[in-house]
């Protein structure tokens, strides 16, 4: 059966949708023997992200273990982890 | 753990037995050429190189010539001259002699001409396969592995499914002993902290600072912006958000491991783990830098599809989706879309790379072998003068 969403590392606090997605489905993820459960808040496109817990502003957005980018506001379980709630801590080279 | 290899007389280990005919100049080309395909069971890589070349440049091409045909995939080469290139056959000869490698050489302009230098060439080079062909694989502690990593033509898949798979079996390898070695250094612009958190020493935590830095520097002198341009539009479309994150996707497949060393393109690393080799984003010069550097095996993961192997090192390609590897199955070795498809995970298809390397490494001839494929090339930072 086609995976619904993939979870790279065990750190991470977010998965990625490998199809798409729609509000109030259901997906778990899971590297190994851990797994997590969520009901996504918004539509999720394929290779978007959702969070997989509630990540508070100014916190780290982990992808493939590590920081990828800090939340720019408070962001629930299940929504859409994208530009518009996160910020690159590198990515501007009028930043560094 | 073992794998059957070819022990050389210095005491390096190949996973194939070649004889390899090389120009050391492009004008050498066609007499190479002419003598590897008289020469059944003679492989030939030909290159614009070889005169013109000038500091850092010039550097580098002998150092990616002397690697490349000093690895120990090669048990005999045949160096082809013309004779007032820059790169003569005696250059190489002398580095490789140094290292115990064994070499022939002819050039154009002494032998009398094209005609008598290819009469040369192929009683020399039937020589060098004849002392080949009584070499016997032998057991070999895995350890001495040198798995290079390599991405050409990715996808939205790749850093999913294909490269973080082979993270899963660069992380084998090196908890075995062995070594991996990632390249392609602007792909890890933006990611240049999270790599500096895994080096294994101060040194190596400058070195990648540095090394980024020059790459970030050369494409701005030339006028393009690669970090303010990053993640493109279309990236950030396809559910990308920052620059780490899309550097993350590339660098994943040297997996979790301390990064011990950084080394130049084509140079030889000293220690063992997990390695970056300072080097272009082509996926040919990639692969020759990368065999410069002591690769044995080459594991390439591919979105979109590439035919590419290498003349002396086998290559395997795994496919990021299932599209692809049914479209292109005779190129590709692994399919990783099945962690798509709910048919294997990343740890499943991690183990299945890792167990295919060591059975390429051991004798199993992958797709691009079976089909002939020896792309070859030696990437130049110019100006050739």
């Amino acid at each position: 059966m086609q995976k619904k969403a993939i979870l790279i590392d065990k750190k991470d606090n977010v998965a990625t949708a490998l199809c798409q997605l729609g509000k109030g489905d259901s997906v778990q993820v899971g590297v190994e023997d851990f797994t997590s459960d969520t009901v996504l808040l918004e539509n999720i496109a394929f290779g978007h992200k959702f969070a997989l817990r509630d990540i508070q502003q100014g916190g780290a957005i982990i992808k493939y273990g590590e920081a990828i980018g800090l939340a720019t506001k408070q962001i629930r379980h299940g929504e859409h982890v994208h530009v518009h709630n996160v910020e690159s801590q590198k990515g501007r080279g009028d930043k560094q | 753990m073992k794998f059957l290899g070819y022990r050389r007389s210095n005491g390096s280990a190949g996973t194939r037995n070649h004889v390899l005919v090389f120009p050391t100049i492009v004008c050498a080309s066609t007499v190479a050429q002419m003598i590897s395909g008289r020469v059944a069971g003679t492989v030939c890589a030909i290159h614009g190189c070889g005169c013109g070349h000038v500091g850092e440049d010039k550097e580098q091409v002998i150092r990616t010539m002397v690697g490349f045909t000093g690895h120990p995939n090669i048990a005999g080469v045949l160096l082809v001259g013309n004779g007032c290139e820059l790169i003569t056959p005696d250059v190489i000869a002398g580095e490789l002699a140094k290292d115990g490698q064994r070499v022939e050489a002819t050039s154009i302009q002494e032998a009398g001409g094209t005609s008598k230098c290819v009469e040369e060439g192929v009683r020399l080079a039937e020589k060098l396969l004849a002392e080949a062909s009584s070499i016997e694989r032998e057991s070999i502690d895995i350890s001495e592995l040198i798995l290079g990593l390599e991405c050409g033509g990715s996808d939205a898949f790749s850093g999913l499914t294909a490269n973080p798979a082979l993270g899963v079996a660069s992380d084998l390898l090196v908890a075995e002993g062995g070594t991996a070695i990632f390249t392609e250094t602007t792909e890890m612009l933006g990611a240049e902290q999270i790599l500096a958190k895994r080096a294994g020493d101060a040194e190596v935590e400058r070195d990648i600072y540095e090394k980024i830095s020059a790459a970030e520097a050369k494409a701005k002198s030339m006028g393009m912006d690669i970090r303010g341009s990053q993640p493109s539009p279309g990236n950030i479309e396809g559910g990308l958000t920052t620059i780490e994150e899309k550097s993350l996707g590339c660098i994943r497949k040297g997996g979790s491991t301390t990064i011990v060393q950084v080394v130049n393109y084509a140079e030889k690393p000293s220690r063992k783990g997990l390695v970056i080799m300072d080097g272009t984003a082509l996926d040919v010069g990639s692969n020759i830098g990368l065999i410069a550097s002591g690769a044995q095996v080459i594991a390439f993961t591919t979105g979109r599809g590439t035919p590419v192997g290498t003349p002396s090192v086998p290559v395997i390609k795994v496919s990021t989706n299932t599209d692809t590897y049914q479209r292109m199955k005779e190129n590709i070795d692994i399919n990783a879309g099945v962690i798509i498809d709910g048919k294997g995970t990343i740890q499943s298809v991690g183990k299945q790379i890792f167990g295919e390397l060591r059975e390429v490494a051991s004798g199993k001839v992958t797709k691009a072998e079976i089909l002939g494929h020896r792309e070859f090339d030696i990437p130049t930072l110019g100006p050739v003068l």
